[in-house]
């Protein structure tokens, strides 16, 4: 499989979950685990365009696909809008949960440039997090969707010193 | 002690970097060369004598390295516990099993995956006992959840917890009891449950074990809050000084005080590691979380409240029962007691209580964000606000009608406490304008009208927060029990290096509160060095001073102040410096953009890098300095810091269905001086959904048998992102003067303000129907109930 | 958390999937695997054999086939559920497959496989009873058709045989409209369905001759209630037709209490929403 544009031939045990895979066979620890369920969404990659979670996907049926994880979303050092947005408006607290969540939140940037409150929410819905109460998430998600529409983000909710 | 104001600024997160590249290492992403996996067999029953356990076909997989059993693991004794009142858990179930999922055998294995099929493969034959989970049945003893032992550990009551302080309190039974007996006034009672919930960090917790034996030392990985109680404990478990143990927390992911424990499996894989002379690792899964950690809340209780018909509240009962679960680890029996801390909350009113903590046959519980607090907050102004109803007076008017008054601070409560500083009226009626509360009343009952079924819920909140005070120690704030007998104090060390960079090093064991960022700050006003020259270490107990861990809301408060005062005597020492250096008075030197200057000589400057090459090449300093340029310093507050608010919310409820929306929710939060508002308010925030879960989703389900019915996220629900709205957050500032940043603390506040928040919103918008109560979680189906209790 | 050892096979043609399943008591067919990986790794399943069939060409679409539109095996729920095919002759299953789990299940896990595992608290299951859908089922012998209303046989079982596997689900075109809506276990309509119902209705004239009410999440399994349907015929679908025609919900259906409800709640549930349903089934 391909996993952020470099290709990798490995024998793996059928029952080797994608997460492991990525974790244990590549040391691509930025993608978590955070349940067994497919609930937490700390695993979230994406997978020939579309977002999953790795904790239930077999890396046997990765064969072939295109993998891109939170190690693959920075180009050349650059931030991705996602990431400069977490940043920024305080997305995350933790980390735990962040990787995953940027990686829903870039997929739906690609799929949905300029998305409401509703639905940010919804699209990251299958994401736990925590710490934040999702609202600095929220901002955060706002804050890229207009950057990468090559708008003036959002204020912040705190006062900017001047 | 004079109070100062540290110029809260927003900045963006020091720590943020690597995260958000995938590059943070919390433990579960450290490998060492030969690691092996562990793996336990829990328990499928909550009450059961082992009669036997066969590892024979475990022990025999390939690539499995040991099972061990209560036989091999004896010698170290019970799970050391900080308040040690109870029975203690064994580090592998010891003839009988306790609760669901306790552990009974662990299997050492190459991997995770052989690990698990090596739980598979063994065989423990039980005989089932009775088991007791109801809380009154347990109280009640019996059904005894440990044979022949009572279910009841001791009651939070009265006058006697506290001896010299509580002692001298009036009685304030007689008082409570003659204002029912007069015919002016009312009585209002609600038993209600606090329900048990699990705290569910996102990032499982995981240890990472490994025993040098040349050395004679331990090196332990754990995703912990108190790493150096971690330390001691081990070391004190293994005969070994603390400083043979090195514990590392590194990127922790959440805590939520599910963290601040030692556990079983800390030990066992130290244990392990020694035994087979490999690091030895284990992870914990979603599914044994909520028995291999620990739970929190588990109330059942009555809240009374008597007053006057026009809203003068003349006295407070609070009668409850707590679930300490089976064992009793690190503070669980001491959690009631910090309940009952603020257990009057902002008003100045004759309080009454006990809180009796009773076993049962669960999993243990212990500090879960809040911790007491946010059960006492819910159990006083859920009855406030049925008092309020009960002689129609708008809730937030018989609020203020009973509060402390600004200038009665600092005030001593009725159960004893001296709350440093508050302004409570100020606090609520900012609230009320910025929500627009007369507004939204209007709009409720326009709706209402139009037979929706909207509400409005209020709360007020005092947190203590800040732990704290040497002279608690006795009290259990202390690390005594784990071989470190330290008051919870805090400490810092700031060091300025040769290059003229800044390295602070803290005590405490952050899980995403940003402490690196507030840390640099506070030092980098001291110091004027910039921020992206100050780097803050923390959770290696080899490199920092002793620190007692990041829970209560004290990390600021206690390490924050010690970090300031370190940071304090290097500006003194290197105006001392920059003076020797600018041939001026040390008094004149002042700091800014990266070096000294003399003041009103903007021209003559020395940068940070001059003034730290001069500290470390001591020919060139004042005669008779030290070399160096560093200080570590201590902080022992002289008293708990009492952070305040009040929060606000609009709900609505489908008459058809239960189910609730949240339209609004406003939060007015005083937690006294701020360092950095961004950070502050993202507490808030998560603090506020984690409340709601708990109004709304979350409850630990246990039935008769002691079976968890809520066993994974998927019978657990916690708050996502499309069940909250935007938070509305402000704040008012009364700073404390217990340290001199003027700071109390925030990490718990939106969770002790929330709960009861919401479920006051949602009794409201039912008022209509004449629903007095609905309990917590306030699932379609628990409010449609009511909604059809009271239709009849 | 960690699944038990198996073997894989990720055969090219359904025959050969086929062929392993009636060869191997043990194998079990993934699409997604959204709802047999967690139940691997939880260890309440352990196949010997797992049959991908996500290599199989030609099972990854939805056609228009005249009379009636048909989705593969390997049909992801966000492609039902943006299908302007489905989305115009199906509307309540792509609202049932858009309510379904969340933005990644819905990328990986497909409606056929959902449909297959026939859990009881789906939304996608209702859909296809409520529009008189067709399961195809590929065998040993061949292709037999199932009526989606009695594909469903009980909690977690429907009517394929072990060696068989659902290749295809078709919906007939025609009627005047169809909904779906629940309460999801966190409310609204978020997560698994507390209760569900989807609805079908024909009104050519402004008398409804035809309409079909299923339920979820209510009960032992999802399931045609007829009663409703039945009601409703020969009415012009009023809020009042409705509502009477709603208090049928819950006819022959075994109610089944659990965290999120108890029979009492689960059995008014289906009455608000059959009657919810109708009501955006007929609104359009």
């Amino acid at each position: 499989m391909t996993v952020n544009g470099t290709t990798y031939d490995r024998d793996v045990e059928p029952r080797t979950l994608l997460v492991h895979f990525l974790r244990e066979e590549l040391g691509l620890t930025g993608t978590h685990v955070g349940c067994d369920t497919s609930y937490c969404g700390a695993c979230t990659v994406i997978v020939d365009g579309r977002s999953v979670k790795s904790c239930t996907y077999l890396a046997v049926a990765a064969d072939g696909a295109d993998v891109r994880t939170v190690e693959g979303v920075a180009t050349d050092g650059e931030l991705h809008p996602v990431q400069e947005g977490f940043w920024e408006r305080h997305g995350l607290q933790c980390g735990f949960c962040t990787p995953g969540m940027i990686m829903s939140s870039v997929a739906l940037l690609e799929q949905n440039p300029d998305p409401g409150e509703g639905e940010i929410r919804h699209a990251i819905e299958g994401n736990l997090c925590r710490c934040t109460g999702y609202h600095n998430i929220v901002r955060a998600v706002e804050y890229a969707a207009a950057k990468m529409r090559g708008e003036e983000p959002p204020a912040p909710d705190w006062e900017v010193p001047s | 002690m004079s109070t100062t104001s540290v110029l809260g600024g927003v900045v963006r997160r020091k720590e943020d970097p690597a995260l958000i590249r995938g590059e943070g290492l919390y433990v579960d992403d450290i490998k060492l060369p030969g690691e092996l996996a562990a793996a336990f067999v829990r328990s499928p029953f909550a009450h059961a004598r082992i009669m036997s356990i066969d590892a024979s076909a475990a022990t025999a997989m390939d690539g499995v390295h040991a099972v061990y059993t209560a036989d091999d693991v004896r010698h170290l004794g019970p799970v050391l516990a900080q308040v040690a009142v109870g029975t203690l858990r064994p580090p592998l179930a010891d003839g009988a099993v306790h609760h669901i999922g306790e552990a009974v055998a662990m299997v050492v294995a190459d991997d995770r995956y052989i690990a698990q099929d090596a739980v598979d493969a063994i065989f423990v034959e039980y005989e089932p006992l009775p088991a007791v989970v109801d809380l009154k049945a347990a109280a009640a003893d019996e059904v005894q959840a440990h044979e022949g032992v009572s279910n009841v550990l001791l009651a939070w009551s009265g006058q006697d917890w506290w001896p010299g302080v509580t002692d001298e309190l009036p009685d304030a039974k007689p008082v409570i009891e003659e204002a029912k007996a007069r015919d002016d006034t009312v009585t209002v009672s609600l038993e209600m449950v606090n329900q048990r919930l699990i705290p569910t960090a996102i990032e499982p917790r995981a240890v990472l074990a490994n025993w040098h034996a040349g050395y004679g030392s331990f090196e332990l990985w754990s995703s912990t809050q108190i790493p150096h109680a971690l330390a001691g404990a081990i070391a004190k478990i293994f005969g070994l000084p603390s400083n043979k143990v090195r514990v590392v927390a590194p990127e922790v992911g959440g805590g939520f005080g599910l963290k601040l424990n030692i556990y079983p499996d800390e030990i066992l894989c130290c244990f392990a590691s020694q035994r087979l002379g490999k690091p030895v690792r284990w992870t914990e899964t979603r599914r044994e979380a909520p028995a291999s950690s620990i739970q929190g809340r588990g109330w059942v209780g009555t809240a009374t409240i008597v007053g006057t018909r026009d809203g003068e509240i003349l006295g407070y009962e609070l009668d409850a029962i707590c679930d300490m679960g089976a064992y009793s680890q690190n503070f669980t029996v001491a959690i009631p007691l910090l309940g009952l801390f603020v257990a009057p909350g902002q008003y100045n009113i004759p309080t009454a209580y006990t809180l009796t903590c009773v076993v049962t046959n669960t999993p243990t519980t212990d500090a879960y964000r809040g911790a007491g607090r946010p059960e006492a907050a819910y159990y006083l102004e859920r009855v406030v606000d049925r008092y309020a109803r009960e002689i129609g007076m708008d809730p937030a008017e018989v609020r203020k009608k009973n509060f402390w008054q600004p200038d009665q601070f600092p005030a001593t409560t009725a159960v004893g406490l001296t709350m440093d500083s508050g302004n409570y009226a100020a606090n609520l009626d900012a609230l009320l304008e910025k929500a627009d509360y007369e507004g939204m009343k209007a709009r409720r009952d326009a709706a209402r009208a139009d037979g929706r079924l909207v509400g409005i819920g209020l709360s007020t909140y005092v947190e203590v927060c800040g732990f704290g005070p040497s002279a608690l120690a006795g009290l259990g704030f202390s690390w005594s029990e784990y071989g470190q007998p330290a008051a919870f104090n805090g400490s810092g060390v700031v060091r300025v290096n040769p290059d003229g960079s800044c390295t602070v090093i803290i005590g405490t064991g952050p899980s995403g509160q940003g402490h690196e960022t507030t840390w640099a700050q506070i030092v980098s006003d001291q110091l004027g060095i910039e921020l992206d020259q100050i780097e803050v270490l923390h959770g290696d107990t080899a490199e920092s001073p002793f620190g007692v861990g990041t829970f209560g809301s004290r990390s600021l408060a206690v390490d924050g102040t010690a970090t300031f005062e370190a940071s304090a005597r290097v500006k003194d020492k290197a105006a001392a410096i920059a003076a020797h250096l600018l041939e001026a008075a040390p008094e004149d030197i002042r700091f800014a953009d990266g070096g000294a200057h003399v003041a009103g000589s903007p021209d003559k400057t020395v940068s940070w890098p001059e003034i730290a090459t001069s500290a470390y090449q001591p020919h060139t300093l004042p005669e008779g300095m030290e070399g160096g340029l560093e200080s570590t310093a201590v902080f022992s507050p002289g008293n708990a810091t009492w952070p305040f608010g009040s929060h606000l919310a609009l709900v609505e409820v489908d008459p058809d269905t239960g189910n609730v929306e949240i339209l609004e929710y406003w939060a007015m939060d005083d937690c006294g001086n701020v360092v950095n508002p961004m950070i502050v308010d993202g507490q808030i925030h998560g603090g506020i959904a984690q409340g709601i879960g708990q109004a709304m989703f979350e409850a630990a389900i246990y039935d008769d048998d002691g079976n968890l019915l809520s066993s994974s996220l998927m019978d657990y629900p916690i708050p996502t992102a499309a069940d909250l709205p935007s938070f509305r957050l402000d704040r008012t500032t009364t700073p404390t003067d217990v340290n001199p940043l003027g700071v109390k603390g925030i990490g718990e506040a939106g969770t002790i303000g929330s709960a009861q928040t919401i479920v006051n919103a949602v009794v409201d918008a039912l008022e209509p129907l004449g629903v007095e109560h609905v309990d917590m979680p306030l699932r379609p189906r628990n409010v449609w109930q009511a909604i059809n209790g009271a239709r009849g | 958390m960690y699944p038990r050892k198996f073997d894989y096979t990720a055969p090219q043609t359904i025959a050969d999937a086929v062929a392993v399943l009636a060869a191997d008591e043990g194998a079990k067919v993934m699409a997604g695997g959204m709802s047999l990986l967690p139940l691997m790794k939880m260890r309440l399943l352990s196949p010997a054999t797992i049959v991908d069939i996500g290599r199989i060409d030609g099972l990854d679409r939805i056609e228009d086939r005249g009379d009636h539109i048909a989705i593969g095996a390997l049909v992801r729920h966000a492609e039902t559920a943006a299908s302007d095919l489905v989305r115009v002759h199906a509307p309540a299953l792509a609202q049932a497959a858009s309510l379904t789990g969340d933005v990644q299940v819905r990328n990986k896990g497909t409606t056929c496989g959902s449909l297959a595992h026939a859990d009881i608290a789906a939304d996608q299951t209702a859909a296809v009873i409520a529009l008189g859908a067709t399961m195809v089922a590929n065998g040993p012998g061949g292709t037999r058709e199932i009526a989606a209303a009695d594909f469903f046989v009980d909690t977690l079982t429907s009517a394929l045989a072990p060696d068989e596997i659902l290749t295809e689900v078709r919906i007939p075109k025609g009627g005047s409209g169809s909904a779906y809506d629940k309460l999801g276990r966190r409310g609204g309509r978020s997560d698994y369905a507390v209760a569900g119902a989807a609805a079908w209705v024909d009104k050519p004239n402004g008398t409804i001759t035809a309409a079909r009410v299923a339920v979820t999440g209510i009960g032992t399994k999802p399931m045609l209630v007829d009663a409703v349907g039945a009601a409703l015929v020969g009415t012009d679908g009023s809020p009042e037709a409705i509502a009477a025609a709603a208090e049928h919900a819950t006819e022959g259906v075994t109610l089944l209490e659990d965290l999120y409800g108890s029979e009492e709640y689960k059995a008014h549930l289906a009455k608000v929403y059959a009657a919810r349903a109708l009501t955006a089934a007929l609104g359009d």
